[in-house]
């Protein structure tokens, strides 16, 4: 099943009112299944954010459509629904953070949506749980490390009870700890069935998603299963992007007349080419 | 130029229910033209560390000497320490401002009362360490420039201070990969000058192994560790217990060696990475 769509989307916006409209995404089809993990790559400017934007109607279409499970975007009246199925994660987490309790932050966005107290309680009871911070739920997030407060950010999504999260970046900013906890808690999320789509640079993390989406100039220029698209290594250091190193390893030792196969994306695998 | 920390404490809301010792007796010395990559997990005491170097903050205990003058003494003028202490914030993008990227960069030496031949000259010095062409990027704005391009202009604009001192606190944190291999040559570049000492705040181990003479490990406000990249990631375990890890070509060579691939090394680049599996495999053919 479907849950994003988006036909022939177009996005321009202009810089000021005398200058002609930049085209940031010029017309873009994809559609995401529900409770898949997809990343999307692309230098910056490439419109991988702006497309993000527009999944959850934080940026409207100006032209094409946007559809979140049935709902499209630019309908008036929709806003709230699109918004309580599709979260989205920044990369500040000191930007994401409202309250100057943990608990309070993450009952801010259900509180919104005028849910009972009751519920709110247990929403944010088991999202404090999901991202592992139960135990700081009376602290002040300014107390807290970066990995510690994103993963409250991501809870005050969780509590929404979203279908599907956006993640722009969510590790940009972190120490390497952070890192590996917030890609452990975006994970165990899509183990939950969770929709979630990843913007990153980091093709370490891109390696862990079922579908790697390529965007160039506003366009999707490749787009399949990670060891499809990352065995296209020279046309991804074209576009200027990096390849895993795993990738960029087995490239080399192949080039070098080794017998490596071609689709050598995991750690494990390589081992297991090696190990022969 | 040097610069020498002796055994320095600091202390965030002394006396209130939050206090933290953010450095709990740091010392450290820099030698002239030395690279520094300065590494600890978020909140380990690196910025408070650097804050400490232009005067930004005084140390409750221990002394600061920077080339040879001590920051806070009695009759010693912060601004003249500042001038040689260039600083770089964290997404210093949003720090850009003037009409032009000439403008951005001329607005310190303006500010220091430099003449326009004078100005004019450091603009240009500055665009060609950094890497921006002259012709090409001048006369354009600032904030119609890419991501990597901005971060050079703010770089460019600190080093046409003439600074002693250049402190950068992750200057590739969210750039693509490819403004981050520029800014990384951009470093090089500068290392390979050798006329200031180079402090690099980052948590890209990668980065820091390839650009550093020498890594500084903070963890509870005290240096844990101090080295050569090599010596400092030979200490994988306590990198690890600490929040921080391995450059990733050296993790990687860590993960095939955990999975039973017998390949010795510990490899900081991706070049030496080749070599060693090359060795490996022609060696187990031969077998």
């Amino acid at each position: 099943m479907t849950i994003i769509r988006t036909e022939n989307l177009v996005f321009e916006y202009r810089k000021d009112d005398e200058s002609p409209p930049v085209k940031a995404i010029g017309g873009v089809n994809i559609d995401i299944e529900a409770g898949s993990f997809t990343a999307i790559i692309g230098r910056n400017g490439s419109g991988k954010s702006t497309l993000a934007k527009n999944i959850n109607a934080l940026l409207l279409p100006t032209g094409g459509a946007v559809y979140v499970d049935g709902f499209r975007t630019s309908d008036e009246g929709a806003l709230w629904e699109v918004r309580r199925r599709a979260g989205m994660v920044f990369q500040n987490p000191d930007n994401q953070i409202v309250s100057a309790i943990v608990e309070d932050d993450v009952a801010f966005g259900p509180e919104n949506l005028g849910i009972a107290p009751d519920e709110i309680r247990r929403r944010v009871t088991d999202a404090l749980r999901a991202v592992d911070m139960y135990e700081a739920r009376a602290k002040s997030p300014h107390m807290l490390s970066g990995g510690q407060k994103q993963r409250v950010a991501i809870a005050g999504v969780v509590a929404m009870r979203p279908k599907c999260i956006v993640f722009d970046e969510p590790t940009a900013m972190l120490d390497p700890r952070g890192r590996r906890e917030v890609m452990d808690i975006l994970l165990s999320l899509h183990r939950d069935g969770i929709t979630v789509v990843l913007i990153t640079h980091f093709m370490e993390e891109a390696v862990k998603a079922d579908r790697v989406v390529i965007m160039d100039a506003g366009e999707i220029v490749m787009d399949g299963p990670p060891p499809a698209v990352f065995a296209r290594s020279d046309e991804l250091r074209a576009l200027q992007l990096d390849v895993p190193l795993t990738v960029e390893l087995c490239d080399r030792l192949r080039r070098r007349g080794h017998d490596v196969p071609e689709g050598i994306v995991a750690v494990e695998e390589m081992v297991a080419c090696l190990c022969r | 130029m040097s610069i020498s920390v002796e055994n320095i404490v600091y202390i965030y809301g002394e006396g209130t229910p939050y206090e933290t010792v953010a450095l709990n007796g740091v010392s450290l010395e820099i030698a002239d033209g030395e690279f520094v990559g300065l590494i600890g997990h978020t909140g380990s005491g690196k910025s408070t560390l650097v804050q400490h170097l232009n005067g930004l903050l005084k140390p409750k205990s221990g002394r600061v000497f920077v080339g040879g003058a001590e920051i806070g003494a009695k009759g010693a003028k912060p601004v003249e320490i500042r001038k040689k202490i260039g600083f770089l914030f964290q997404y210093p993008e949003y720090q850009l401002f003037e009409e032009t990227v000439y403008k951005d960069i001329a607005f310190g030496p303006t500010n220091l009362g430099l003449s326009k031949e004078e100005t004019d000259e450091r603009v240009r010095e500055s665009m060609a360490v950094v890497g921006l062409d002259f012709d090409a990027f001048a006369q354009r704005s600032p904030f119609d420039l890419s991501g990597g391009q901005k971060r050079k202009a703010v770089i460019a604009g600190v080093i046409a201070m003439r600074p002693e001192v250049l402190i950068l606190d992750e200057p590739t944190a969210g750039l693509d990969p490819r403004s981050q291999r520029d800014v990384l040559e951009m470093l090089e570049r500068i290392k390979a000058d050798r006329r200031v000492i180079v402090i690099l705040i980052s948590h890209n181990m990668g980065d820091v192994a390839r650009v550093a003479d020498r890594v500084v490990v903070l963890e509870k406000g005290r240096v844990a560790l101090s080295g050569s990249p090599a010596e400092v990631f030979a200490h994988e375990e306590f990198l690890d217990s600490i929040g921080l890890g391995l450059p990733p070509v050296t993790e990687l060579m860590r993960r095939l060696r955990l999975g039973g691939v017998d390949v010795e090394g510990s490899p900081l680049d991706v070049d030496e990475a080749e070599e060693l599996l090359d060795r490996y495999l022609r060696e187990a053919a031969a077998r």
